[in-house]
């Protein structure tokens, strides 16, 4: 069996993941203590991947990412890389992908907490960044793991948009889900099964881990 | 001595309140704002904290500018060295209330002081446990305690005390006051408990409507009315009977006592039961005895 479009897979989830954790915690910080009416904009932006078709997000992410646009040609002349038909590519697409499953439970895990928390540890002389690190993130763990399992596997069962501007090259952009689609249009229905058991089985596993951690199931997890 | 001076529009249950005061308040002296829900007291107190900005006025602390809309200063609560008593007392659910102190005092700070604030609060031995393994009165004293921590120049109270039952109340009335005579600190509480005002405070402004409508020591603002010779009694109507033609019992609750008077059905007429009384009578040579410990 060919072990590759799997371990790809788990490759480009763990880095989404990572990179999407150090972005959304600041992003969701300032969207809780956001007054202006720029917020209801920037809430859109970010929660649009979750009703628009993958393939129109891939589609113009294809467009801008390509060496004939203007983006795409300062990405490849200043840091060298070329983002379409990339692993690099797949990256970046699948961080704004996966953007509000890590934002959305984060935010309402901060705006759910006492807003009286944030203000005694300002009047205690803390700041905005001790507050956040010290106060903030370690009574919102809950949904910090929700965001974190729920972006790793929205990464794992991406399709469209790895389709649109990552293709199909083998080792390179060939994620376990377009190699189940390959193998099934090639007739090769058992090594299509085995892509297909083992992203089942560890979703399977990721998310009942979720719901036994959060619903208080693994005590010893939370202390 | 702080001198404060606010105006700002704010938006209450029932409308647009115009919020209008000026506080003189001297150093040491424990000051209350009393007022129903809705007066504008809690907003004044976050004002003064630096939580919510005034839009006009100044607040001047000896003689530190806290806030000053002319010159556009307006330190951040970070700066202005409070000590804050939430309603909710906002203790750090994932730290011990031994941590909850240590994360106030900063680093470096002096253990014997975070010792001796948990002494002074009686939670030694509570000292390990996460806050929600506390009762509400022990909450209270460590949220009292952490205020401390940082050895603030003025402590704000926001209604300390209520969310507490009647006995705990009384315990902890003087854990306040003792700690505000011990450590000589300023203190400003909000409240809208005449008993809790009556008992802690020197001196009490009353707001209504957002604006201050009178102010002096509580024997002034609560006691007009009689003057010498008469027992003021703060407390609450529980049940409101009918003996006869002429007398009506009432069933009030004084601190922690209980007790029925029976009274003229013209005088109880107006009383209905949840309604906050002062009870007054003579005391014309009364009896007094002596506990004995």
């Amino acid at each position: 069996m060919n072990w590759d479009p799997l371990i790809l897979t788990f490759k480009l989830a763990v880095i989404t993941t990572l990179i999407l954790l150090v972005i959304s915690v600041p992003l969701a910080f300032a969207l809780v203590n956001m007054r202006s009416r720029v917020k209801p904009f920037l809430e859109t932006l970010i929660s649009m991947p979750l009703v628009l078709p993958p393939t129109v997000l891939g589609f113009y992410l294809l467009l801008v990412f390509s060496p004939g646009n203007a983006f795409g040609q300062w990405v490849e002349n200043w840091l060298g890389i070329r983002l379409v038909f990339s692993f690099p590519g797949l990256v970046i697409a699948s961080v704004i992908y996966s953007l509000p499953f890590m934002v959305q439970p984060i935010q309402s895990g901060m705006a759910n907490l006492p807003s009286s928390l944030s203000e005694a540890a300002y009047v205690m002389g803390k700041s905005r960044l001790a507050t956040l690190f010290h106060v903030l993130l370690p009574n919102i763990r809950p949904s910090l793991l929700t965001g974190i399992v729920l972006a790793f596997a929205h990464t794992v069962g991406e399709f469209g948009v790895v389709l649109m501007i990552g293709g199909n090259i083998p080792g390179k952009t060939k994620v376990a889900s377009i190699a189940i689609y390959d193998e099934v249009e090639a007739l090769n229905y058992d090594a299509a099964n085995f892509y297909s058991a083992v992203l089942l089985i560890i979703t399977f596993v990721i998310l009942l881990m979720v719901y036994l951690v959060n619903g208080g199931y693994l005590k010893w997890i939370r202390q | 001595m702080i001198r404060i001076q606010i105006q700002k529009a704010l938006q209450s249950a029932t409308g647009k309140m115009n919020l209008e005061l000026e506080l003189h308040i001297r150093e040491g002296a424990f000051a209350t704002i009393y007022g129903a829900s809705g007066a504008g007291k809690t907003s004044t107190l976050r004002m003064i904290a630096g939580l919510m900005t005034p839009e006009k006025g100044m607040i001047i602390f000896n003689d530190r500018v806290w806030f000053d809309e002319q010159q556009k200063i307006n330190l951040p609560p970070q700066e202005r060295n409070i000590g804050f008593v939430f309603q909710d007392y906002a203790l750090f659910p994932h730290m011990t209330v031994r941590r909850n102190l240590e994360f106030a005092a900063g680093k470096g700070h002096e253990k014997n002081w975070v010792d001796h604030l948990i002494e002074r609060v009686e939670l030694g031995e509570l000292q390990h446990m996460r806050p929600a393994q506390l009762s509400g009165g022990q909450q209270q004293r460590v949220a009292l305690a952490r205020a401390l921590v940082q050895r603030p120049d003025i402590l704000l109270l926001d209604e300390p005390l209520s969310a507490l039952d009647t006995r705990i109340r009384s315990k902890l009335q003087g854990f306040i006051r003792s700690i505000h005579d011990d450590f000589g600190i300023t203190t400003l509480m909000v409240s809208h408990d005449i008993g809790e005002v009556f008992y802690l405070s020197d001196v009490v402004f009353e707001l209504e409507d957002g604006k201050i409508v009178r102010k002096g020591s509580p024997a002034e603002l609560f006691m007009k009315k009689e003057g010498y010779g008469s027992l003021q009694l703060a407390g609450k109507v529980l049940k409101v009977e009918k003996v006869d033609a002429e007398t009506t019992c009432v069933m009030v609750r004084i601190g922690a006592q209980v007790t029925s008077i029976n009274m003229a059905r013209e005088k109880a007429a107006a009383l209905q039961i949840g309604d906050r009384i002062v009870l007054v009578t003579p005391i014309n040579d009364p009896d007094i005895f002596r506990i004995e410990e």
